[in-house]
């Protein structure tokens, strides 16, 4: 559309719908296209979100730090830290997802489910998107450049080797995961 | 901790043990940086959907948007992630249809429980979440996906202090919009 071609490769497009059927097929199994579980979630009362989240992040993270050291993968797309809009941005995002009771991903994903609302918040998102472009050149002026710390790790922040980072990570979780579950088998919530 | 099902039991069965999805993100995850040089991603799809509504009507409204222009210019507006998120419905659909938990419903029974039945108030709400969320998503250049996984997951600095604000964000929100009114 812009000065190139409006799609990319077909190889890419292809492999970019894959992967959106399966991450949409697991997101609903999952549970989290819920309004109920990702509200919960904030409520406290359902974990659903955080044990996925953190799941994911150990097995995701084990993998992607195998195989850099492999040579097998080209290298890690780490997004750059911008302290201050990190901390407002996951404010605001945080909040707006209480509102809505879905994330990006979820929210567009349980429409499939039959959820009419989630189509609202997908339209609001869009609107979002674009109130956003239009505030770019003041939060690049004023927010962005507070504590800028360009594409930093935790290991390259603090030191130490990656596994001992993902070491502590899974063995933090799992302490977590155990005391949840014996939590929630002591409740009326089922831990599905 | 699980009632352990048949195998075959799993593609009908309408909730998957959460240290399970998990886990099947995170292979997703390595199946996506090792074949495609990508990372699981979602918000910034928005902005390019955004870019190309506004860009149909206007396309110097386009050109002249340093944001916008990051993202259009030069680059394909389809892109993959575009065509993950295009495709996230349909997975859904598919899960919901195999496992009979399809159901269309306009306001969540949590929601009604706390402000009523109303159809308009909760698309009212939905929307204005949406847009909070996404606005506050690229302010701090990413998302659940962008950052919660895939960054968190990469050790990033970023997606770490992003995971922590939502969580603080998401949880006083939700604790005032729910309180307890008895």
């Amino acid at each position: 559309m812009f000065d190139t071609n409006l799609f990319a490769s077909p190889q890419l497009l292809l492999f970019g719908a894959l992967t959106g059927l399966v991450f949409g097929f697991l997101l609903q199994r999952g549970g989290v296209t819920q309004h109920k579980v990702i509200v919960g979630q904030f409520l406290l009362r359902d974990f659903t979100v955080l044990k996925i989240i953190l799941t994911a992040v150990i097995v995701g993270g084990v993998g992607i730090y195998a195989m850099t050291g492999m040579g097998m993968i080209e290298g890690l797309k780490v997004k750059a830290a911008h302290v201050l809009a990190d901390v407002l941005g996951g404010v605001i995002f945080g909040s707006g997802m209480a509102v809505l009771g879905y994330c990006p991903g979820t929210g567009i994903a349980a429409i499939g489910q039959g959820s009419r609302d989630a189509i609202a918040g997908t339209l609001g998102m869009l609107f979002g998107a674009a109130a956003y472009a239009q505030a770019y050149p003041f939060m690049q002026e004023h927010v962005l450049g507070v504590g800028e710390l360009g594409k930093v790790t935790l290991v390259g922040e603090f030191g130490g080797p990656a596994w001992i980072w993902l070491a502590a990570l899974a063995v933090g979780a799992g302490l977590l995961f155990v005391w949840l579950e014996r939590r929630e088998r002591g409740t009326a919530h089922p831990a599905v | 901790m699980q009632t352990t099902l048949p195998a075959t039991n799993l593609w009908t069965r309408a909730r998957w043990s959460p240290y399970l999805v998990g886990t099947l993100i995170g292979v997703l995850s390595w199946v996506t940086f090792y074949v495609m040089d990508q990372a699981l991603g979602a918000s910034t799809t928005l902005v390019r959907a955004a870019g190309m509504i506004t860009g149909a009507v206007s396309e110097e409204a386009v050109r002249g948007n340093a944001y916008y222009s990051k993202y259009l210019v030069g680059k394909p507006g389809i892109d993959w992630q575009f065509a993950l998120v295009v495709m996230l419905p349909i997975g859904a659909l598919i899960a919901a249809r195999l496992s009979k938990s399809f159901r269309s419903e306009s306001v969540p029974e949590l929601w009604r429980s706390r402000f009523g039945n109303s159809k308009g108030l909760r698309y009212a709400a939905a929307f204005a979440g949406g847009a909070l969320m996404l606005f506050g998503a690229r302010l701090a250049g990413g998302c659940t996906s962008g950052h919660s996984i895939s960054g968190n997951l990469q050790l990033a600095v970023s997606g770490w202090i992003f995971t922590i604000a939502l969580f603080v964000g998401g949880i006083a929100t939700a604790m005032t919009l729910y309180k307890k009114q008895s």
